[in-house]
C-alpha cells in the first residue's frame, strides 16, 4: 500500500514538471543567500576578533558557507533533472542516479537542521568569548606602544563609539583599569603619586572614562573626568545624570548585535529547510509518476506517484531487516576466512 | 543628398529593430538609475540641511527626478514602437507621431547634456552653503534648550565624528565661540568672571574643543581642554601633536563628500546622454528605413535609412525658413485686419 499515492494524467505531470523546476530555482538563490550570510557573518566576526582576543570560532560561517555552496549544486541538479523530465531519452540517463540523489538530499536537510541548531546553540560560546576578550580589550588599551596591541585604544574607542557603549558591563569597569601609559604620567607630580600609591598593584586609577563613551545627545558638554565627584563640575549629579555617557556596557550591545544576527541566519536556514523537503517530495513524486506509466510508449497515458512504496512502518522495518542482513553478511565472513585457513 | 543614408533589406531591418528594441530596455534602466541617484542626492541633502542652515538648494536632484521619470517615459515608449516596427499594420498607428518624438528626444538629450554640466557646477554654491551653515552651527552648539536648535549638538557631533573633522576651517573655530551653554558655567566662580570679563562680547572662550574632535587613532587619552597650554599636560607640545584632534575643517570634509557625489552623479548623466542619442539615432534609422520602402506593399523590399534627409546644412537652412514663414504669416495675419478697418 504505497504512502500518499496521487494519479497523474499527462497535464497533471507537465505541471508537476514545471513548478518543480521553478521551485528547484528559487531553491538555488537560498542556496546562495545561506552562503553570502555566511560570508558576512565571517566577516564580522574577523572585523571584531580584537574584542575577542582573536579566539572566537568560525564554525558557523564555514559551516555556513559550506552548506550554501551544496545547497547550489544538489538544487542546480534538480532542476536539471526536472527540467529533462518530459523528455522520456533524457530523463533515462538520470534515472539510475535518482535514488542516490534522494538519499544524499535526506542527509543534506540533516546537516541543515544541524546548522540551524547551532546558529542558536553557538550564541553562548560568542558571549564568553565576548566577556573574555572585551576585559582583556579594556586592559590592554593603554598599551599603544605594544607591538600587537597598538590598535587596541582604536578598536576600542571606535566600537564604544558605534555601538553607543561604555565598558564591559557598565562605565564603571573603567574606574579599575588604568588606561593612560606611563608615558603620558608625570610621575613628579604629587597627585600622580598619591594615586599610584593607592591602590595594592601600584596602578594609576580614576574615576574618569575615555572620550569615546560620551553620549552626543547629551545637552551639556561631556563630563569625562571626576565622575563620581559632584562639586567637580557645576549643577552636577552623579546618580540622576542620564545623557553624559553612554550607560550601556559593550559585552551587552556586541552581544545583542551577533545574536540578532545569529538568530536570523538560524531561522532563514529553518526556512530553507522547509523548501527542500518540498523539493524531495516533489521530486520523488515526479520520479515515481514517470516510471510508473501504464504503456511506457505511450507518453499520454496515466500513472501513479507516491511518497514511499510501502507504508512508513513497512518502509522502516524493510530498513532494519537490511541493516541486520549487512552486518550478518560480515559476521559470516569473518568466520568463513578461519574454516578457510583449517 | 541625404546625410549618412545606409541600404537596408528585411534582414538588416529586422536586425535593426531587435537591437534599437534592446537598447531602449538599457535605456529604461539608465532613467531609473538617474531617478534613483536624484532621490538619493535629496536624501543626503536633507539629512544634513540643519548644518546648511535649512537653506540649500534642492534644484538640481529635483532635475535629476524630473529627468529620470521623463527618461523612464519616452524610452518605454520607444521601445514599444520598435517592438510593433516590424509589423506595417501595428506601425502604421505610430508612424505619424514618430516625428514629434524623435524631435522631443533631441531636445530631452540636450536637457540632459545641461543636467550633467550643472552637476559639476553646482559645487561652487554648495560651498557658501557649506561656510554659512557651518558656521551657525557652531554658533547654535550649546543652545540645546532652545526649541528648533536642540538637536544641533547631536548633529555636529555626530557630523564630527562620521566625517572626521573639527570646526569649520580647523579646530580653532571653537576656541573663538562659547560652546557651553551658561546653564553649566559657575558665575560665582572666579575664573568664569575672569574669562567672561576678558573679552567684549562677553563670552566664555576658552582653548579646548568638544569630545567629537578626538581622533581615536591617538596614542594618548584625548586631551580636548587647554589644547595650547604645554604646561597642562605632561610631555605636551601643542605644536608638534599630530594625532590628537583631527586637523582637518569639516567644510572642507562635506564639501569633498557632497562635491565627490555630484561628480559621480555628472560623469553617470553623461553615459546616459550618450545611450540615449545612440537609441535616438537608431530609431531615426528605423523610422526613415521603414518610411522609404521601394515597394510599400512588399515588406521584403529593399529600402534606404538615413540621419538627415537633406545635408546638415539645407536641414538648417529649411529649419530658418520655417521659423522665417512663421514669423511672416504672424506679421500678414496682423496686417490684414488693419487693412480691412481702414478701407
Amino acid at each position: 500500500m504505497p504512502f500518499m499515492p496521487v494519479k497523474f494524467n499527462l497535464q497533471k505531470r507537465v505541471k508537476l514538471a514545471q513548478g518543480l523546476w521553478m521551485l528547484y530555482w528559487f531553491s538555488v538563490i537560498a542556496g546562495i543567500l545561506i552562503f553570502s550570510l555566511g560570508i558576512f557573518f565571517k566577516i564580522e566576526l574577523r572585523k571584531r576578533s580584537e574584542m575577542m582576543d582573536n579566539n572566537e570560532s568560525h564554525l558557523v560561517p564555514n559551516l555556513l558557507i559550506l552548506v550554501g555552496l551544496l545547497a547550489c549544486g544538489l538544487n542546480a541538479f534538480g532542476g536539471k533533472v526536472c527540467h529533462d523530465s518530459l523528455d522520456p531519452i533524457k530523463f533515462s540517463k538520470w534515472k539510475p542516479m535518482l535514488k542516490t540523489y534522494l538519499l544524499l538530499c535526506c542527509g543534506f536537510n540533516v546537516l541543515l537542521v544541524l546548522v540551524s541548531l547551532l546558529c542558536f546553540l553557538m550564541q553562548f560560546s560568542v558571549y564568553l568569548t565576548l566577556a573574555e576578550g572585551l576585559s582583556y580589550a579594556i586592559r590592554f588599551y593603554k598599551d599603544t606602544d605594544t607591538p600587537g596591541r597598538c590598535f587596541m585604544k582604536r578598536t576600542l574607542d571606535m566600537t564604544q563609539i558605534e555601538f553607543h557603549c561604555c565598558g564591559n558591563n557598565n562605565f564603571r569597569d573603567w574606574f579599575e583599569v588604568q588606561w593612560i601609559s606611563n608615558r603620558y604620567l608625570d610621575m613628579s607630580n604629587d597627585v600622580v603619586k598619591d594615586r599610584v600609591l593607592s591602590n595594592v598593584e601600584g596602578k594609576y586609577l580614576m574615576d574618569s572614562v575615555p572620550f569615546s563613551c560620551c553620549n552626543p545627545g547629551s545637552p551639556r558638554p561631556c563630563i569625562q573626568h571626576h565622575l563620581t565627584n559632584n562639586s567637580a563640575h557645576y549643577d552636577y549629579d552623579h546618580r540622576t545624570e542620564e545623557l553624559n555617557i553612554w550607560t550601556r556596557g559593550c559585552l551587552e550591545a556586541l552581544f545583542s548585535y551577533y545574536s540578532s544576527l545569529m538568530s536570523s541566519i538560524g531561522v532563514f536556514v529553518l526556512f530553507a529547510i522547509i523548501l527542500e523537503s518540498v523539493d524531495m517530495a516533489g521530486l520523488k513524486y515526479l520520479s515515481t509518476a514517470l516510471e510508473t506509466m501504464a504503456e511506457p510508449e505511450n507518453p499520454e497515458c496515466e500513472s501513479e506517484g507516491w511518497l514511499l512504496e510501502k507504508g512508513v512502518k513497512e518502509t522502516f522495518s524493510d530498513l532494519l531487516t537490511k541493516l541486520k542482513t549487512l552486518g550478518r553478511t560480515n559476521q559470516v565472513e569473518g568466520g568463513d576466512a578461519p574454516e578457510a585457513n583449517t | 543628398m541625404a546625410l549618412l543614408p545606409v541600404k537596408f533589406d528585411l534582414k538588416k531591418r529586422v536586425k535593426l529593430a531587435q537591437t534599437v528594441w534592446f537598447m531602449y530596455w538599457f535605456a529604461v534602466l539608465a532613467g531609473v538609475l538617474v531617478l534613483s541617484m536624484g532621490l538619493f542626492f535629496k536624501i543626503e541633502l536633507r539629512k544634513r540641511s540643519e548644518l546648511m542652515d535649512n537653506n540649500e538648494s534642492h534644484f538640481l536632484p529635483n532635475l535629476l527626478i524630473l529627468m529620470g521619470l521623463i527618461a523612464c517615459s519616452i524610452n518605454v515608449f520607444g521601445g514599444k514602437v520598435c517592438y510593433d516596427s516590424l509589423d506595417p499594420d501595428k506601425f502604421a498607428k505610430w508612424k505619424p507621431m514618430l516625428k514629434t518624438y524623435l524631435v522631443f528626444c533631441v531636445g530631452f538629450n540636450a536637457l540632459l547634456l545641461v543636467t550633467a554640466v550643472l552637476c559639476f557646477l553646482m559645487r561652487i554654491p554648495m560651498q557658501f552653503t557649506l561656510a554659512e551653515g557651518l558656521r551657525n552651527g557652531m554658533r547654535y552648539y550649546k543652545d540645546t534648550d532652545t526649541p528648533g536648535r536642540c538637536y544641533m549638538k547631536r548633529t555636529l557631533d555626530l557630523m564630527q565624528i562620521e566625517f572626521r573633522c573639527c570646526g569649520n576651517d580647523n579646530y580653532r573655530d571653537w576656541f573663538e565661540i562659547q560652546w557651553v551653554s551658561n546653564r553649566y558655567l559657575d558665575f560665582s566662580s572666579k575664573e568664569v568672571k575672569d574669562r567672561i570679563g576678558s573679552n567684549v562680547d562677553g563670552q566664555y572662550l576658552m582653548d579646548g574643543v568638544p569630545f567629537s574632535c578626538c581622533n581615536p587613532s591617538s596614542p594618548r587619552p584625548c586631551i580636548q581642554a587647554q589644547m595650547t597650554n604645554n604646561t597642562a599636560h605632561y610631555s605636551y607640545d601643542h605644536y608638534t601633536e599630530d594625532l590628537n584632534v583631527w586637523k582637518r575643517g569639516c567644510r572642507d570634509a562635506l564639501l569633498s563628500y557632497y562635491g565627490g557625489m555630484m561628480n559621480t552623479i555628472g560623469a553617470l548623466v553623461i553615459l546616459v546622454t550618450m545611450l540615449e542619442a545612440s537609441v535616438t539615432v537608431g530609431m531615426q534609422y528605423v523610422h526613415s528605413s521603414l518610411c522609404n520602402l521601394a515597394n510599400p506593399e512588399d515588406p521584403e523590399s529593399e529600402s534606404e535609412g538615413w540621419l538627415l534627409e537633406k545635408t546638415v546644412k539645407e536641414t538648417f537652412t529649411d529649419i530658418m525658413d520655417k521659423m522665417k514663414s512663421m514669423g511672416k504669416g504672424v506679421k500678414v495675419e496682423e496686417g490684414e485686419p488693419a487693412v480691412e478697418t481702414v478701407s
